[in-house]
């Protein structure tokens, strides 16, 4: 059977065989893209462009300065690296992003569709606006009815063309039974049409063809502020993840090989350097180092690891090479089952309702039953099809929610903005709302709270010379407490002492000869005896010993967010997975007295969610894979830039910066902004309750409906604009 | 009012030259990248070879 098929089309068969061949050659030129987050004039514009086109093999280059990248159009033999080195050379920091983590196509044809029918919308609607105004104005008999046709001529293809988004939303509504905001105003859109034309073949004296059109214009400029708004955060969103470019070393006969991390296979072995992340699940066959675990249970500390132990996807490598056998891929490593747990929990956070489709599901069955009555009274009084039905038209039209659909675009844009430029951005579209509610913040400690990075706390009282020897053993290993000593060290005025062979034993310590003894910095134990429990590493010059104690860093504006937040009457906790007594301290250091330490990634999501049975809202803060669950059962999160991606994309809200002061600012511009919605719904309202018993009346012209529009929709993007 | 017959096919065409004009900014990319344009036309690297 397979053989008759491949002779009677041999085209078919025979043209992807091809294409596998030349395929990979033809792929491999595809466009490189480059973030450049420094960049900032026409200078460094000029300067990367000019080191990108000149470099041999690169076709074109072209900078986008909007979303600091740089499109690159390079042939086949060029890798990213070499062009981020160009490019450090002359100073401008650049990463490589992944080109398919970035959907940068496909959300921009959204938002460029929806431009191009606001154009036409825009144009559309000044030109009718024209007309009608020399109608109103006094023109009648033939030159009215004139005027009302080429307006009927510009409308009926706009409204087609300009409108679609509305009938497919209230279409894709109704056929599943439901009501949403986009039905009263197809409904109003295509009842002001019909009305309209059968107005105008009658010669009769109002049209609404530009009211038609002023609510399409209104209503897509709100849908497109939404989009954009939406659409600059997400492509951040998504170049913080494209930074991470899933690659591992793999060891071929002794040969290190790279491969995308998707490809590896359980009982791969693995080459891992000091410093990258664990690609997958494993167990160590050889070699010695430490191993940051933080991301993973919030414990500050570095653990040892050597042959034998079991290593999990999303710990850090830190001071020696190993090579690792993998035990699980993919979805199977312990970085993917805590995504389970941030599953169960998204299911929880669907029971929030936007304020908007609250207000649309009071408002939308209101309109209709006020204007079928407003239809049904003027007919049983009149008798006259005609009248009902122009006055039922003039109903909707007034009634719909030009403003309403205005109301929460224009403010979360003028919030959103705001909190950007103060370095945080809003992912969720309700984030705002939810963030308003908030009453209770839970923070993680390690990345959160503190920088994860350790800090010398006894230095003063040491001698100069114990000081120099342990600068200089520091100064070989990049183990985090030797970093902290070789930063701290030196700020004292120290030199480090000359010292012989040094080396370092990954997962011990570093050693070196200093005046024919030999001097060891490492664990206790390994480098000599510790006297004080929580003494972290010890210095040994020959018999002589001297311990280092160490405190984990906070982060700046730590303590300054946390007593805002308890001074703006906030119940602040500290959930950690670290251990007892450290957690106690930075909590008395920090004044919080509700705290937890030891706790399982489990725990974390259970505790806020006891806290929100007893009815608090909560706001979680946290960077771990640990806090994942957690971030995704509270009411809203927020996670730092330099969270790990899977906290990230649990969270509403990524902060940017380092500082943690944004966040008492950003609850208060929160709850300003959901007071700026509620107001833009009463002003609606009030809009609504005055000219409603005009249109009732039959008194409603259609020079009343556009003022009553257009007044209305400014007044909510002025009111909007004020958050700003 | 016979100035009718003129006024209103001249000021249509009008406003259709502007939304041609629109479209086309549109379609050739003219907003991907706001920011960049404002900075770049303050050098003078580009008058005589405009990048596309």
């Amino acid at each position: 059977m397979t053989y008759t098929s491949v002779s009677a089309c041999p085209a078919c068969s025979a043209a992807p065989a091809a294409l596998e061949i030349v395929g990979p050659a033809t792929v491999k030129k595809t466009k490189l893209t480059l973030s450049l987050p420094t960049i900032h004039c026409a200078a460094c514009i000029a300067a990367v462009e000019e080191i990108l086109t000149t470099y041999p093999g690169v076709k074109d280059a072209r900078v986008n300065l909007t979303q600091k990248r740089a499109l690159i159009d390079a042939g086949s033999d060029i890798g990213a690296q070499d062009l981020i080195s160009a490019l450090a050379r002359a100073g401008y920091q650049a990463h490589e992003l992944d080109p398919t983590s970035i959907a940068l196509t496909a959300t921009d044809r959204g938002g460029r569709d929806l431009l191009m029918r606001l154009a036409v919308a825009g144009f559309a609607s000044m030109n009718v606006m024209l007309l009608s105004v020399a109608v109103w104005a006094g023109a009648a008999d033939a030159t009215r009815d004139l005027f009302h046709w080429i307006s009927a001529l510009i409308t009926l293809p706009t409204i087609a063309f300009a409108a679609q988004p509305f009938f497919r939303n209230a279409w894709s509504a109704l056929r599943v039974g439901r009501l949403n905001m986009d039905v009263p105003i197809t409904l109003a859109i295509l009842l002001a049409l019909v009305t309209s034309l059968w107005e105008t073949t009658l010669s009769g004296e109002h049209a609404y063809f530009d009211a038609a059109l002023a609510l399409t214009f209104f209503l897509l400029a709100g849908r497109y502020l939404d989009h954009r708004a939406r659409t600059i955060a997400r492509s951040a969103a998504e170049e913080l993840t494209a930074l991470e470019v899933p690659r591992a070393l793999k060891l071929i006969d002794h040969h290190e090989i790279q491969t995308p991390v998707a490809n590896l296979q359980v009982n791969d072995v693995i080459s891992l350097h000091p410093g990258a992340r664990m690609p997958v699940d494993g167990e160590i066959i050889e070699g010695h180092s430490d191993i940051d675990r933080s991301f993973l249970t919030g414990e500050t500390l570095p653990v040892p690891a050597a042959p034998g132990d079991l290593v999990s996807a999303g710990e850090i490598n830190l001071t020696g090479p190993l090579i690792i056998r993998t035990t699980a891929v993919g979805q199977d490593t312990s970085l993917q089952r805590m995504a389970g747990l941030v599953a169960i929990a998204e299911s929880g956070r669907s029971r929030y309702t936007p304020l908007a489709d609250r207000a649309a599901k009071l408002y939308a069955p209101g309109v209709h039953i006020l204007s079928a009555l407003a239809f049904l009274g003027w007919f049983l009084y009149s008798g006259d099809l005609r009248i009902a039905l122009n006055i039922a038209a003039a109903v909707l039209i007034i009634t719909c929610p030009c403003a309403l659909g205005l109301a929460v675009p224009a403010v979360t844009t003028a919030a959103s903005g705001r909190l950007f430029r103060k370095g945080m951005l809003v992912k969720h579209e309700t984030a705002l709302e939810r963030l308003a509610q908030v009453d209770t913040v839970v923070f993680d400690k390690t990345g959160t709270l503190t920088t994860g990075t350790p800090k010398v706390t006894n230095l003063d009282g040491l001698a100069a010379e114990t000081l120099s020897v342990a600068l200089a053993l520091a100064n070989g290993s990049s183990h985090p407490l030797s970093k902290a000593l070789s930063r701290a060290i030196p700020e004292k005025g120290i030199h480090p002492a000359p010292v012989n062979s040094l080396i370092e034993r990954p997962g011990f310590g570093t050693q070196a000869i200093y005046k024919g003894e030999r001097v060891r910095l490492g664990r206790a134990g390994w480098a000599g005896p510790a006297q004080q429990s929580g003494t972290l590493a010890v210095l040994c010059i020959g018999k002589e010993t001297t311990e280092f104690t160490f405190a984990d860093d906070l982060r700046p504006g730590a303590a300054q967010a946390v007593s805002d937040l308890m001074k703006s009457g906030h119940h602040v906790v500290l959930i950690s997975g670290d251990r007892q007594n450290v957690v106690q301290a930075l909590a008395k250091q920090l004044n919080i007295h509700d705290w937890v330490a030891e706790a399982l990634p489990e725990e974390k999501a259970t505790r806020v969610s006891e806290l929100q049975d007893r009815g608090a809202q909560v706001l979680m803060i946290g960077d771990g894979l640990n806090d994942t669950a957690a971030l995704s059962t509270a009411t809203v999160s927020i996670s730092p830039a330099s969270a790990l991606d899977a906290a990230r994309v649990a969270s509403d809200i990524v902060l940017l910066g380092q500082d943690l002061t944004p966040i008492p600012d950003a609850l208060t511009t929160a709850r300003r902004a959901t007071t700026r919605i509620r107001e833009n719904f009463r002003v609606a309202t009030v809009y609504n309750v005055i000219a409603v018993p005009l249109a009732i009346a039959g008194m409603a012209t259609p020079l009343i409906a556009a003022l009553a529009m257009s007044a209305s929709s400014i007044t909510v993007s002025l009111n909007a604009l004020r958050l700003k | 009012m016979d100035v009718l017959v003129w006024l209103i096919p001249i000021s249509l065409f009008l406003g259709v030259v502007g939304l041609i004009g629109f479209i086309y900014t549109l379609k050739s990319n003219q907003y991907d990248d706001p920011d960049g344009n404002s900075q770049r036309i303050l050098s003078n690297k580009w008058d005589d070879h405009p990048r596309t």
